[in-house]
């Protein structure tokens, strides 16, 4: 899903709301979103996230949607709500864990569907997730910018 | 709180039967969108609930009240089409929403003109379209009512445009109230749909929420909609 919310500046005001893909309940996705993003950081750890209304307008759905996402979210232990001054992300390094662990076995799991549908064996997929390396930029791409 | 019921509601035009029995009920605090193909009774139903059409027969409430002299205080309706003079000017059509609603906002509708590089003394005819369905959104979500009744918003405008149209509307609506939208642009609206209501032939075909239907159908509402209206 990709997702940009941006007030480019005062006079243009350009607005994407998230993509959602087909069929799949929306508030899924966004919680699925915010998991990664929750994960991966760009939601640091005791940080304080906007208002449901502020998020639910940046990402262009419901805020009954968002605020089931994010409820679905707290009682999962990533957020947590101080009463009056809003929900901040979970500091909880246990929780973390768990949650990055969760993502991992996720994705590496839909790497072994994807190769096992290809043909690959278990081993032959390991050998390639073993052999794999990050491709480098080569002066050809630079030329292209 | 049931913001608007309709029972056994009947409307005709001669012998045509547009609306043959509708039973609704849409509760406030919700966004609900009503889909249908052309000619299914979009705009009659809303219409109906606005008091510019009077039923064949069967009910409407609003807030527990006959659509009537009250209930037009409570509703803010954006028609299909242009419905303001066109003679008029921005900044007129602000002093004019003001004089005529209590509950209008001008501070707020004048911020977003101005978002929207509205030159106040332009005339409407003289805005292209999709700055006259801008400016017109404007007005009608800048008053804090119970109930907002849009008719089609997003039609024959481009992409960002709808984009502005369906921000505006999450920004700006009174979430204790109502948001009852027609459309048959689907794709755009339904991340910001609760519920959604399929009307087919002036009947009521589904009335469910937003997510619930998206995961018994395995597909977005706007993929269902064509399944079940194909041609």
């Amino acid at each position: 899903m990709r997702s940009d919310a941006c007030l480019a500046d005062q006079r243009r005001i350009h607005f994407m709301a998230w993509e959602f893909r087909n069929g799949i309940p929306i508030y899924l996705q966004i919680l699925d979103e915010m998991k990664v993003r929750i994960a991966s950081g760009a939601l640091p750890p005791g940080s304080k996230i906007p208002p449901v209304r502020e998020l639910a307008a940046n990402a262009g759905v419901n805020p009954n949607t968002m605020q089931r996402a994010l409820t679905a979210l707290e009682q999962e232990g990533l957020l947590y709500a101080r009463r009056t001054s809003g929900r901040y992300v979970t500091e909880d390094a246990e929780i973390m864990k768990e949650l990055r662990k969760k993502l991992s076995e996720k994705y590496v799991g839909e790497l072994f569907t994807q190769l096992t549908s290809l043909g690959l064996t278990r081993d032959e997929i390991i050998a390639e997730v073993s052999g794999w390396k990050t491709p480098e930029k080569t002066s050809q791409d630079d030329q292209k910018l | 709180m049931i913001e608007i019921e309709c029972k056994d509601l009947v409307k005709k035009y001669g012998r045509k039967t547009c609306l043959n029995g509708i039973n609704l009920s849409l509760e406030n605090q919700r966004i609900i969108g009503l889909a249908g193909p052309n000619g299914s009774g979009k705009t009659t139903l809303i219409k109906l609930i606005e008091r510019l059409l009077t039923p064949t027969s069967g009910e409407i409430t609003i807030h527990g009240k006959r659509p009537g002299k009250e209930t037009k205080g409570l509703i803010s309706y954006l028609p299909d089409r242009d419905f303001l003079p066109d003679w008029m000017r921005a900044g007129e059509l602000l002093d004019f929403y003001q004089t005529f609603y209590d509950d209008f906002d001008r501070t707020k509708a004048e911020n977003l003109m101005r978002q929207l590089n509205i030159d106040f003394s332009g005339k409407l005819k003289h805005m292209s379209k999709g700055t006259r369905e801008k400016v017109q959104l404007v007005l009608c979500m800048s008053r804090k009512a119970e109930v907002y009744l849009l008719d089609e918003p997003l039609a024959g405008v481009d992409p960002a445009a709808r984009d502005y149209i369906i921000h505006t509307i999450l920004e700006n609506y009174n979430e204790d109230g109502l948001v009852f939208i027609s459309t048959h642009l689907i794709t755009d609206i339904e991340p910001i749909l609760d519920e959604v209501v399929f009307l087919k032939e002036g009947k009521i075909l589904l009335h469910r929420n937003a997510d619930d239907l998206r995961a018994e159908t395995g597909r977005s509402i706007d993929d269902y909609f064509r399944e079940v209206f194909a041609c």
